[in-house]
């Protein structure tokens, strides 16, 4: 890489700025101190927290918000970094793989906010006395509702690679590093990005819950939304409530603006079509940026760089050599490595029993399960009722353009919108009427992830084609016999994924819904989140063991017994074009 | 150049074989014992059948899987990985839908670690070789189907390599387009304006070899063997009118038909026999329509091959495909170069539809052995149904998983036409009763 060339502006493209400059350098300058200003405060000692606690005087509320982005932005990071390796490494290690995989499907049904007891104790005690340590406690927690599914994501693209483009870049000698950096990572650009999103939707529900954190005697406040909520619920400020709820809403709509928008309408380019297609996303905030000349000349050295890092002569293993077999691969490693994961489960789960079995009885296992079948009979009934909801309200707003042009962005903003934040107005109503908390709190797990309902059954709706429509009118196919046979099969798939994300994110939910409060009344529901809420508040982890191991065989069963063979049925049987 | 060609041959290939695993634990041989040497200032074609193992052999001349045995040598080099010197264009293009047609034929260059300003001037000079002046900033989704395979040869061009592999190069592309690039290709040829010494091209499409080619390599399927080697003298630029070229071009159309007669006389160019009968799908549209353009006139019963492809806008390769599905099921008769109706098929062209399903469904169950144990199963079980997987597993013994796969649809609806029985998706079992 030449100076020469990092210094050369393409053709027809002077320096001089113009306009545009001056307003993507404000922004670009403003982040840069937003970011200075929000890392500095990470770094005071505990004790700060103290002198400075939360407060309800909404003036505070754009630093605490800014706090709160801060945290969604580091874990956001961490969790591409870790896609990054991750997935490189199951992709293109077959041993790996084995372990990899499997472990990265059970993670992804684990309740994440039941992680937060473990991981609070141990960064606490890595940073004894400072708050990086319960930040990194809430980023972590973050982490954990980002980085399954992008990471499921991008290896699932690098499995997936065309075979041509494999064959180009072998026959053109690229190396491993090349490869990963030229093929690799662009292939699974959309997919990566379009997963992305959707944990940056789910992140905002866990950063909110996860910064006011009571484990045992350790109660840690973390200035931000979600600890101003905890505090408002504490004083009974139902005003405070509303106050970040508004914040909220603000903080991500500049979020999509700002950062998802420019990088979806960047990231077209990489979607792995052969011929144009009609809809481009468009964003204003990198059409300025496209606008400026100053700023876009400082962008080629960081495109050299990026070249240049992916020209790097970096030795990648053998796997990415030859594919032929000259010879199998050596059986008797093979058989080594299985029985090294054998023998690390094996010690694995006899801790896990040792350390369960010593506190506690069989009849507490028989207890969780039951728990557990309350939670899920709540989840199947909720479910059900969401979607005798959304669905014809879906299949309505979706086959009139106009309309799902205008509530899709809504309706896909409202899932990202941390309904948490939600719960106090509607714990002020059941605490008012007194009503019956463990029909009343149910609610609330769905909250925030009927939306995904919604979205895409609108989304259905609008990709079914127009001449199945014509050819039911005019055979006049109406009523029930309609919805039937003509356009319940056509939104099947899209209802699918909506339901399995809902389904996910309510089980989740539940350990937040299932126990609530107001000031000093608390309320819970029987069901397996709240036994793990409370467990959790008293410090009591082998119950809390129990009930996420209890909880993540439930979920993982009722995935596999039901919503993958409806999935599979479904892009099957009904996926139209 | 400094190794003053010292090694006059840039490929040697000697008693090269290729097989892969077939379900059963066997073998499947794909390449057996196959020779071939290239010099340098020749095009030399590989001409056969989807299947005869022609673009295996050129992934094996690539670099891209080794062969199971033999030696591959390329400039007096084995080949263990993808050789230097050598370049490929591919049948599906292959370029980079996130990188312009520049950065598509910089890859090559960036991967060698050639300094940028070299870089920038070579590719430029390879998109102005072959005529992509203009084209440089647009993205391969912006270009039609014959601009983007310019994009794969300029690509190619640019390393410039000693021999230039192809693979079916153009036959991703509508009538036209094909032919402006091929003869595009073939003037820098001739003109001696490609830096490249020698071109191997695969094709399944006689015209193009013999318009292309200098030597045609003509392979035969099951296992993929050198059948002939054919030397083209014709002087360039050829004209497809000429006699001369028509007479080759009839010639090889009746090699490729008489040769494979010998092996197994009732079903030609079918792989395996019996219930290990690999089936390929045709749909029983398709084989009327051919029946009844065959029986009526101007053929009358009897066509010329390269004729009949020609008039039904048919590769080669697909007009043998039909050929031998009516040959296997005795509607039709395939001899050099020519194809016959039989008297059963002159029967079927004047039947109607559910006459025509009747004959149809006798010819499957007398010559094809699979159909016959399939109603054969069902007469016999009380319960009139099976499971596909009990038929799967017998063809999975003779054939790989996805000629079982062929094989099965082909099953499917060729009894699902003649009635023979019904199928059901989702359950995937074959029963004896059709929905009232």
């Amino acid at each position: 890489m030449t100076l020469k060339e990092m210094l050369t502006p393409r053709l027809g493209q002077a320096l001089r700025p113009n306009i545009w400059d001056a307003v993507a350098l404000i922004l670009v300058i403003g982040a840069m101190v937003l970011i200075v200003y929000g890392g500095e405060q990470t770094t005071l000692p505990l004790s700060a927290l103290d002198t400075t606690p939360v407060s309800l005087d909404p003036a505070n509320l754009p630093v605490y918000a800014l706090r709160t982005t801060m945290r969604m932005l580091l874990a956001i990071v961490c969790s591409i970094v870790f896609t990054f390796s991750y997935a490189a490494l199951a992709a293109k290690s077959r041993r790996a793989e084995i372990v990899l995989i499997p472990l990265l499907d059970i993670l992804q049904s684990v309740p994440i906010l039941g992680f937060l007891t473990f991981t609070v104790v141990f960064f606490m005690n890595l940073f004894p006395g400072n708050v990086l340590g319960a930040e990194l406690a809430c980023v972590f927690a973050i982490f954990t509702s980002q980085a399954w599914n992008m990471t499921f994501s991008m290896y699932q693209s690098i499995r997936n690679v065309p075979k041509d483009l494999e064959e180009a870049t072998q026959s053109f000698h690229l190396s491993g590093w090349q490869r990963f950096w030229r093929l690799d990572v662009p292939f699974a650009m959309p997919g990566l990005i379009w997963n992305t999103m959707m944990s940056m939707s789910g992140g905002w529900f866990f950063v909110v819950a996860s910064e006011a954190i009571t484990v045992g005697n350790t109660t840690v406040t973390l200035p931000g939304i979600g600890s101003y909520v905890a505090l408002g619920i504490q004083r009974q400020n139902l005003a405070a409530i509303g106050y970040a709820i508004l914040t909220m809403l603000l903080v991500i709509i500049a979020y999509d603006q700002l950062l998802f928008r420019p990088v979806v309408a960047w990231a077209d380019k990489f979607r792995f079509e052969q011929t144009a297609s009609g809809e481009v996303p468009s964003s204003w905030v990198l059409d300025l940026f496209r606008r400026t000349r100053a700023l876009r000349a400082l962008t080629h050295p960081f495109a050299a760089l990026n070249r240049a890092i992916s020209n790097l002569r970096v030795a990648l293993p053998a796997s990415l050599k030859m594919t032929a077999k000259n010879g199998p691969p050596s059986r008797l490693i093979d058989v080594l490595w299985l029985a090294l994961v054998a023998a690390s489960t094996f010690y694995a789960g006899l801790r896990a029993y040792q350390y369960l079995s010593s506190t506690l009885r069989l009849s507490d296992v028989i207890a969780a399960f039951g728990f557990g079948l309350i939670t899920l009979l709540r989840v199947i009934v909720l479910i059900a009722l969401a979607t005798l909801i959304w669905v014809p309200v879906g299949v309505w707003i979706g086959l009139r353009p106009k309309l799902a042009e205008r509530i899709q962005p809504l309706a896909q903003f409202l899932a990202a919108f941390p309904a948490n934040l939600a719960f106090p107005v509607f714990v002020v109503i059941i605490v008012r009427y007194g009503l019956n908390a463990n029909v009343w709190l149910s609610p609330l797990m769905i909250l925030g992830t009927q939306w995904y309902i919604l979205f895409n059954v609108i989304a259905g709706a609008s990709a079914f084609p127009t001449d199945l429509r014509e050819a039911a009118g005019s055979f006049h196919l109406k009523g029930w016999r309609w919805w039937i046979k003509v356009i319940l099969p056509g939104i099947f798939p899209y209802y699918i994924t909506g339901a399995i994300t809902a389904s996910g994110g309510s089980w989740n939910a539940s350990i937040v819904a299932e126990v609530a409060s107001w000031g000093d009344t608390h309320l819970t529901a029987a069901g397996l989140g709240a036994y793990i809420a409370t467990a959790t508040e008293a410090g009591d982890f082998p119950r809390v063991v129990l009930g996420i191991s209890v909880m993540c065989i439930l979920v993982t069963l009722f995935n596999r017994l039901l919503w993958r063979p409806l999935y599979a049925f479904g892009e099957r049987r009904l996926r139209l074009g | 150049m400094l190794d003053i060609v010292k090694h006059s041959d840039l490929l040697e290939i000697h008693g090269v074989c290729r097989s892969f695993p077939k379900g059963s634990g066997e073998e499947l041989v794909v390449l057996d014992k196959v020779d071939l040497t290239i010099r340098a200032g020749e095009i030399v074609g590989l001409l056969g059948r989807s299947g005869s193992g022609k673009s295996t052999l050129l992934r094996i001349i690539a670099g891209l899987i080794a062969p199971t045995s033999g030696a591959a040598k390329c400039r007096g080099e084995t080949i263990a990985g993808p050789p230097n010197g050598v370049a490929m264009v591919f049948q599906s293009f292959a370029l980079f839908p996130w990188l312009t047609v520049l950065q598509n034929v910089e890859l090559g260059l960036e991967a060698l670690g050639i300094e940028a300003t070299e870089r920038r001037t070579r590719a430029l000079a390879a998109i102005d070789l072959i005529g992509l002046d203009g084209f440089e900033s647009a993205y391969p989704k912006e270009l039609s189907g014959g601009m983007r395979q310019r994009v794969g040869f300029a690509r190619a061009l640019v390393v410039h390599p000693d021999l230039l592999l192809m693979d079916e190069p153009f036959s991703a592309l509508d009538v036209l387009t094909a032919e402006t690039l091929r003869t595009d290709l073939v003037d820098l040829w001739i003109e001696g304006r490609l830096p490249i010494k020698s071109v191997l091209m695969v094709t399944h499409n006689i015209e193009e070899a013999v318009l292309m080619c200098d030597r045609i390599l003509v392979f035969s399927s099951n296992p993929g063997r050198v059948a002939a080697e054919i030397k083209v003298e014709l002087p360039h630029p050829r004209n497809r009118l000429d006699p001369a070229f028509r007479q080759l071009v009839d010639s090889i159309y009746a090699r490729m038909t008489q040769r494979a007669e010998p092996k197994t006389p009732a079903i030609e160019g079918i792989p395996g026999s019996g219930v290990g009968m690999v089936l390929k799908h045709v749909s029983s549209n398709v084989l009327s329509g051919l029946i009844e353009t065959l029986a009526a006139p101007p053929y009358n019963g009897r066509a010329d091959l390269p004729v009949l492809a020609g008039s039904l806008q048919l590769e080669a390769d697909d007009i043998f495909h039909l050929g031998e599905s009516l040959q296997l099921l005795r509607f039709a008769q395939l001899s050099e170069g020519d194809l016959m109706l039989t008297d059963a098929g002159m029967r079927f062209a004047h039947l109607a539809t559910d006459a025509r399903k009747k004959l149809f469904a006798e010819h499957l169950v007398n010559h094809v052995p699979v159909m016959g144990l399939i109603r054969r199963v069902l007469d016999e079980r009380p319960s009139h149904t099976a499971p596909a997987a009990r038929f799967r597993n017998e063809l999975e013994d003779y054939m790989a998983e996805d000629q079982a796969d062929e094989t099965l649809k082909t099953i499917v609806s060729w009894g699902r036409y003649a009635e023979l029985f019904a199928y059901d998706e989702q359950t995937e079992s074959f029963s004896l009763e059709n929905p009232h």
